[in-house]
């Protein structure tokens, strides 16, 4: 076979190349034309959101060929000035960084004692947990609305009064929503690591807590860092979950999500700077997207149990 | 200052530091019993804060659902199944059935079959990773940017006025349009239009994990038989297809389980209006807008019936993976 594929790759003259690529032109007509469809939706809020009301109001995004002086930053300037995207802006911030960085920490420990030490019950307990990810949050919501509700600390300083309306109501509830899958993507990872260097440092002493901090977790960076952009993405996009604890309760708090759904259920004649604030809404995932795809990717294809 | 900024820089230095406090202090405490005890102590030790957010936020609220969905509105009266008799009986759920039965057959097919169609054809070209990023970009944006984004796509003005939505100003002067798009009740025309914004969304998870296994398939395979002759759509068929049916069969059951729970894009751009509504939207205004729990917990527990046996598909998969390991 290696012959015949030799003998062809000299036979490969000039004319043999050309009729190759034009062989292959269908392909690239459908590529090209499939990811101009993808991107079509993308470009012309990108281009709307620089367009003036009147603009927008009276013409499609594909006139700024005809008239490229009507690029404008008013939308920008209002949105962020004027229409309460800067606090939600905040706001998504504050509910997301917490909301990640807590079940990373909670499903490592699981995610350890599943994958290298042994107990009773240890496959039918893990097999427990990602069955838990047919439940979908819906089912959750009635019950902890009410937890949350009667939740009542006065100690010092601290006083809570219902949770709902709080950012740790979202901070506790992501943290819960996403164990299953992060402790099935971490301890998938942390099973994978080399048997010896667990087996050596034991030898030498170390114990679990040296054995976790010092090899599993500076070994498990890759999959620490799918996890935390899945998470992170995974709650900055939220609207569900913040409409459920959030939305009724204390709109102060409203992440970006609901601001940018708000603003399209009120603006009946105001729309032209939705674009605008869409984009801000965008920007922040689509830069973390953008610079750690590939710990993305490799999150999604390890994890494709997830529902 | 804004005090929330203190109270997020405490939650995000804080809450790691009692995490790996805990941890620490686990073996302080093991310290107290027997070498030989320990070992079977500590594994619980590590599990216990993942079970307690497990329990709390998962399994109590499923069981507490499942009990409030046989109780009236204000959950002081026992009423049987009449929350499931009202689900199965009212026009309104009836019409949200239906519609998230059109989003999972057209989702999947649409999803699937559009992420493998490109995974195939993108591992041909050399400008591969740009045309997949393009494609698995959606795959970041929020559903209610997704949203925004298509109802610019979809907008429609009266015949004669200039068009400034994308799809009209294509069709208008075909003379298929305008559109009214989103905005009058026709069947399930609207409904086909918000999977047409999800599958925007999601062809690249497809695309993505198809493409992982299409890498994985040994290419000295592929040339055998085209070196017999085959040609590329007998390759397809004959090989590809045959070995990618399994990761098909998965990323089927994630995209159904997605169809099953729609929400987000449903919510933002008609809110159920215009015979768009889902069991998920509906779940939301039974509660909020008629503050009515019990229902609300009937269609959750629904919901949650209908993603089951996928899900349990799924798992059975994982198991025979772990065996294989």
């Amino acid at each position: 076979m290696t012959s015949v594929a030799a003998a062809e790759a000299t036979a490969g003259t000039a004319s043999g190349r050309w009729g190759r690529r034009l062989g292959h032109l269908p392909t690239h007509v459908v590529v090209i034309l499939l990811m101009f469809l993808w991107l079509i939706p993308t470009i012309g809020l990108f281009i709307n959101s620089f367009r003036p009301s009147q603009a927008v109001q009276s013409s499609g995004w594909w006139d700024i060929i005809f008239q490229p002086s009507q690029v404008t930053l008013q939308n920008y300037q209002y949105v962020l000035g004027q229409s309460g995207l800067w606090p939600g802006f905040i706001n998504s911030l504050f509910i997301t960084i917490p909301a990640t960085i807590i079940p990373i920490f909670v499903a490592a420990f699981a995610a350890y004692a599943f994958a290298w030490m042994d107990f009773p019950g240890r496959n039918v307990l893990f097999v427990a947990i990602v069955g838990l990810l047919v439940v979908p949050l819906q089912t959750t919501f009635i019950p902890i609305l009410q937890l949350y509700g009667s939740v009542h600390i006065d100690i010092g300083p601290i006083q809570i009064n219902n949770l709902n309306g709080q950012f740790l109501a979202l901070w506790l509830a992501h943290t819960g929503y996403g164990l299953p899958f992060a402790v099935y993507l971490l301890r998938n990872f942390m099973g994978g690591l080399p048997r010896e260097v667990f087996e050596s440092a034991s030898i030498d002493g170390a114990s679990p807590v040296t054995a976790f901090f010092q090899l599993a977790l500076p070994m498990s960076v890759p999959a620490i860092a799918a996890l935390a952009i899945f998470q992170f993405l995974f709650v900055w996009n939220d609207l569900l979950v913040a409409l459920i604890y959030l939305g009724a309760a204390n709109p102060q708090n409203d992440p970006l999500t609901i601001v940018v759904a708000n603003l399209v259920n009120s603006l009946g004649s105001g729309w032209w700077y939705l674009a605008a604030a869409a984009f801000i809404s965008m920007a922040l995932p689509l830069a973390v997207f953008f610079t750690l795809q590939r710990y993305f990717v490799r999150g999604i294809v390890g994890g494709s149990v997830k529902g | 200052m804004d005090p929330r900024l203190i109270t997020a820089v405490i939650v995000v230095v804080g809450v790691p530091a009692v995490l790996v406090g805990y941890i620490v202090a686990t073996e302080q405490v093991l310290r107290i019993f027997p070498g030989r005890v320990q070992p079977r102590i500590r594994p619980w030790l590590w599990l216990a804060p993942a079970l307690a957010f497990l329990f709390v936020f998962l399994i109590y609220p499923t069981i507490g659902t499942a009990v409030r969905s046989l109780q009236d509105q204000l959950g002081t009266k026992w009423v049987g199944l009449d929350n499931y008799a009202w689900f199965f009986s009212d026009n309104g759920t009836l019409s949200a059935l239906k519609n998230n039965v059109i989003w999972v057959v057209l989702l999947t097919v649409l999803a699937v079959g559009f992420g493998l169609l490109i995974a195939v054809l993108v591992d041909r070209v050399r400008y591969e990773s740009i045309a997949k990023s393009v494609i698995f970009m959606p795959l970041a944006i929020s559903g209610t940017a997704a949203s925004v984004i298509w109802l610019f796509m979809f907008a429609y003005q009266p015949q004669g006025a200039a068009q400034t939505g994308t799809l009209n100003a294509v069709l208008t002067p075909l003379g298929v349009g305008p559109v009214p798009f989103l905005t009058v009740s026709n069947f399930s025309f609207n409904t086909i239009l918000l999977v047409i914004v999800s599958t925007w969304t999601w062809t690249g998870f497809c695309m993505v994990i198809i493409s992982a296994a299409l890498k994985g398939i040994n290419p000295e395979l592929l040339e055998a038989a085209r070196v017999d002759g085959a040609n590329e759509w007998q390759v397809f068929r004959g090989i590809i297809l045959p070995l990618l049916t399994p990761t098909l069969a998965v990323v089927s059951t994630t995209i159904i389980i997605t169809a099953l729970k729609a929400f987000d894009i449903v919510y933002v751009m008609t809110n159920g209006n215009f015979d768009t509504q889902v069991i998920a939207n509906e779940m939301y205004q039974v509660m909020f807008n008629f503050g009515d729990f019990g229902r609300g917990s009937a269609v959750a527990i629904v919901l949650m019936l209908a993603i089951i046996p996928v899900m349990a598909l799924n798992i059975r998969r994982f198991q025979a993976q772990e065996a294989i390991r």
